[in-house]
């Protein structure tokens, strides 16, 4: 990209104590970007964005906000609006008085201030709520009025922790697009942090996966899913199996008694054990002639029934754990997939990727 | 501001937030607030303790005193009456209080806002009322005298009953909180395994109600411990810590003792409570977010039962307060029982009369004014505050001390340290002003507990979300932490004036013949003999607490009705 990054932080240290709960973060958020934090609980993700509106300043680092270095300033004097999970609304104050709440200490005209007001009401869909209290709104109602209310002062920059988790899953994905469709609207630069791989791959425009303190990988959510950068980003985003493998040469590794193409150059030597990652969808069973490449007879040790997919076991018949598949339903009844039956299928060597080191038993 | 192009300095110095003025107020506001304790608590114990080093003249002696303290039999002996005393009273009220309070909490019995008002209604009374009302029960010329069985009620029999009927409703209102909250799935589980109704109760509820009986074991052993008045009145000859306190200081003017002493007492209460704190911190969020509230159902027997239990424990705490007021009524006790108002003329029995009743509501009023906006604005500073640890767990220390202070022993200190030569605040001494930073600081701990809970409660982000709204703390302290704390506020305040109101060891050595107050009149009646007025003035105090409670309920209704209309779904 060409365009300057809106903020960038730069090699963020946050220490508690002896735990440092970041280490060394660096990252440029790009103007009118979404860009959600990924990880699990504990990893970082809500004290880097704690950090970035200046409510748990970092130990060390540097951060630029819109070209001003805003490292040491306090949340006062940033410039930001911020959704909780908890929504945070006043429980005393109606909802025009909420979203209203930062533009009444601007001393602005009343009728400025109502018209403020409606427009962001409507804007979250909520054009007749003004004079409920937050306790007569339900949960996914009060979350779009903490978005209004963030938006209130046009911030340049929207931080949203956790927004959706306290919300039941029909609410959840109905919001989720109405905030991607709020956002595209307003253009406002917006970080968002969820520890719900689905949240981030529907919603960002980059997702930024962060474990125990560092950044693993920041990419598009394609490239995330698609190119893992590590074992643990492979792990935590969608479901992948890891297989232990030994490098061959350049060009294959030997899994078991099984030798397959990889369609990377390997890093480490010949002889260094790997980690080998490949989707369940990515396992083919379709169409695959004996010899092709990476092709393998397994035998079906269970399926499990997901509605619009079947998730198979696929024994490899040594000792090493069966391999997870998914098929569609249309190729579970075209190749009529039963317990105990011998498929042939194979492992493209574009869909396998290679982590070195073997793979860490959860 | 650092210029934005600094190559390589990132991340190596460390960041060190500017302060906006919002942290700029806090910060001053914790220092005044440390400032505040520390001249009303810290610095005058530090004279307490000093004097008790030092001899007639202020010169420094090292233990001397406290030498001839243990050394001398009659002083000793109070340490172990006190603790008597303390022990067989916590024995008794625990008990009566935690089946008093199941049978309000989870029972189906009858009354039970009958019974839970005229059990808390001693809260009102000043803990003289008992011992008078006692004493004309079982006293000298008491008509149920027979019932004694030649036991005189002067003495530690007539200061444990008086210290029951006292320490009942305290315990009695922390075990009602221990036992208010139940998860009936526990229930349900030790129900579906089979488990027998006494093993229930041993294995789910008491374990319930564990720290609850715990701190109430505690606060009753402090009281105890640390009261005054029961043992003037009705303790005869035998002597403990808080009635020796006053011998030497106002009997034999002998301050330097009478500092030995205050610190002996000041030992038990402060273990008590370092007991209690380190107990409470044990304790585990027994309720889940997911728990279902247990629902009493009705069993007969169990029900009956226990409303004769509670009719037999409410019917003795009447007859105490029936007997006070019947007392306070009587022309003549035992020999002329028509009924008069004669008993109210105070000034016919105290120089001072009505005068000391209108102090103490002064008082009260003043107490209650002042030290809720003191111990509001120092709870939301200690909760609000960013960053700033020294000052916070400095101030938040201080603001838990008065709780192991007894009320006596604060009194004494206050006399040292006003009158110490050079003290600027020495003019406070004898005035209205003192009595009232006296209270305040005496009930502090409880009052600063209640803020701190009401502020715990609320959302710990709206100081976030009105930093990022560009809205000052002190703007939105106002628009929604106070008025969303109303109710806690007005609980403080209402605390703050019963205890002002009915309190007499924390002032007993503060008042001066301007500021007499109604419950040291009642002393000082008592002990001229004037026993039926004692008791009346004991009455005016009762009602007048009361009539504040009462207007307090309503008002709390009111202000739900009215200001408190978002709580409503």
């Amino acid at each position: 990209m060409a365009l300057a990054p809106y903020l960038s932080v730069e090699r963020l240290r946050k220490q508690f104590g002896h735990f440092a709960a970041l280490k060394d973060v660096s990252l440029d958020v790009f103007p009118g970007e979404f860009v959600c934090f990924l990880g699990p609980s504990g990893c970082g993700k809500t004290t880097l964005l704690r950090a970035i509106a200046g409510l748990d300043i970092q130990t060390s680092g540097r951060i630029i906000q819109g070209g001003r270095d805003i490292s040491n300033l306090p949340a006062s004097q940033r410039d930001f609006g911020i959704v909780f999970q908890s929504y945070a609304l006043f429980p005393n104050l109606s909802v025009t008085a909420n979203v209203g709440y930062g533009l009444a200490s601007r001393r602005l005209p009343k009728v400025e201030i109502e018209t403020r007001v409606a427009e962001l009401l409507s804007l979250v869909g909520l054009p007749d709520s003004g004079p409920k209290y937050p306790a007569q709104l339900s949960g996914g109602q009060q979350q779009r009025v903490a978005l209004a209310r963030a938006l209130a002062l046009s911030p340049g920059l929207l931080l949203l922790d956790e927004p959706l988790s306290a919300l039941d899953a029909r609410v959840r994905s109905y919001l989720r697009t109405e905030i991607r469709r709020l956002h595209q609207r307003l253009g406002v630069t917006t970080i968002m942090v969820t520890h719900d791989q689905e949240e981030a791959l529907t919603m960002a425009d980059r997702i930024v996966v962060m474990n125990e303190g560092v950044i693993e990988q920041i990419g598009t959510p394609l490239e995330v899913y698609r190119q893992p950068a590590s074992a643990f980003v492979a792990d935590f985003v969608g479901t992948t199996n890891f297989l232990p493998a030994v490098v061959l040469d350049t060009g294959s590794v030997r899994f078991g008694k099984l030798d397959l193409a990889c369609g990377l150059n390997l890093s480490p030597g010949p002889g260094h054990p790997v980690t080998l990652a490949i989707r369940p969808e990515d396992v083919v069973v379709r169409n695959v002639l004996p010899g092709a490449a990476n092709s393998v007879e397994v035998q079906v040790s269970d399926i499990e029934f997901l509605g619009s997919f079947c998730r198979v076991g696929l024994a490899l018949g040594d000792d090493t754990p069966p391999l997870v598949a998914d098929f569609s339903i249309n190729v579970v009844r075209d190749l009529e997939i039963r317990q105990g039956q011998t498929l042939l299928i194979s492992l493209p060597p574009d869909r396998i990727r290679v982590f070195p080191g073997a793979p860490q038993l959860p | 501001m650092t210029p934005v192009s600094l190559p390589g300095a990132a991340g190596i110095l460390p960041t060190r937030r500017r302060l906006d003025r919002d942290d700029l107020l806090m910060r001053a506001g914790i220092c005044l607030l440390i400032g505040w304790l520390l001249l009303t608590l810290i610095l005058p114990l530090w004279w307490l303790l000093s004097k008790s080093f030092q001899n007639q003249n202020g010169e420094f002696i090292g233990l001397a005193n406290y030498l001839r303290y243990f050394s001398t039999p009659a002083l000793f002996a109070s340490v172990w009456n006190s603790l008597f005393i303390a022990t067989l009273t916590t024995a008794i009220v625990l008990p009566l209080a935690f089946v008093y309070a199941y049978a309000l909490q989870r029972s189906c019995m009858r009354f039970k806002g009958l019974f839970q008002a005229l059990a808390l209604i001693p809260i009102l009374a000043p803990s003289l009322l008992p011992a008078i009302s006692l004493i004309y029960l079982f006293g000298n010329q008491g008509f149920l005298k027979a019932w004694m069985f030649g036991v005189s009620v002067y003495g530690p029999f007539g200061i444990v009953m008086s210290q029951v009927f006292y320490c009942f409703p305290h315990a009695l209102m922390i075990l009602l909180a221990a036992l208010s909250m139940a998860d009936s799935r526990l229930y349900e589980a030790a129900d579906a395994l089979g488990a027998s109704k006494t093993r229930v109760f041993l294995t789910v509820t008491l374990p319930g109600a564990k720290y609850g009986l715990i701190s109430a074991g505690f606060v009753i052993f402090t009281l105890v411990i640390t009261d005054f008045g029961i043992a003037k009145v009705i303790g005869g000859r035998f002597n403990v810590l808080a009635t020796d306190i006053f011998k030497q200081v106002i009997g034999q003017q002998n301050f330097e003792m009478g500092a030995v002493v205050g610190f002996v007492l000041l030992i038990p209460a402060v273990v008590a409570f370092a007991a209690d704190r380190i107990f409470q911190q044990r304790q585990v969020a027994l309720l889940s977010a997911r728990a279902v509230p247990l629902v009493p159902k009705p069993a007969a027997r169990r029900d009956w039962a226990l409303f004769a239990f509670c009719s037999v424990v409410g019917g003795m705490i009447a007859v105490v307060l029936a007997m006070a007021a019947w007392a306070s009524l009587v022309t003549r006790w035992p020999y002329n029982l028509t009924l008069t108002l004669n008993n109210y003329a105070f000034g016919e029995f105290d120089s001072d009369g009505w005068a000391a009743y209108w102090h103490s509501v002064q008082l009260a009023v003043w107490t209650a004014v002042i030290g809720t906006v003191i111990v509001f604005a120092g709870a939301y500073l200690l909760e609000k505050t960013r960053a700033f640890a020294a000052g916070r767990v400095v101030a938040q220390f201080m603001a838990m001390l008065p709780m192991a202070v007894p009320g006596l022993v604060l009194g004494l200190a206050y006399i040292f340290f006003f009158n110490a030569k050079g003290n600027p605040f020495g003019f406070l001494y004898g005035t209205m002003g003192i009595l009232v930073i006296n209270s305040l600081t005496h009930f502090y701990t409880v009052s600063h507990l209640t803020a701190t809970t009401a502020l715990k409660q609320l959302d710990h982000e709206f100081e976030a979300v009105s930093a990022s709204l560009k809205v000052s703390l002190l703007r939105t302290m106002t628009r929604v932490t106070l008025p969303v704390c109303l109710p806690a506020v007005l609980d403080i305040s209402i605390y703050l004036f019963v205890n002002a109101m009915t309190t007499v060891s924390a002032v007993i050595f503060l008042y001066s013949t301007d500021t007499k107050l109604a419950a040291i009149a009642i002393v000082n009646m008592d002990e001229a003999g004037f026993t039926a007025p004692a008791a009346a003035m004991a009455m005016t105090i009762v009602a007048t607490s009361a009539s504040v409670k009462i207007a307090h309920v309503l008002l709390t209704r009111r202000l739900e009705r009215t200001t408190q209309g978002w709580r409503r779904r």
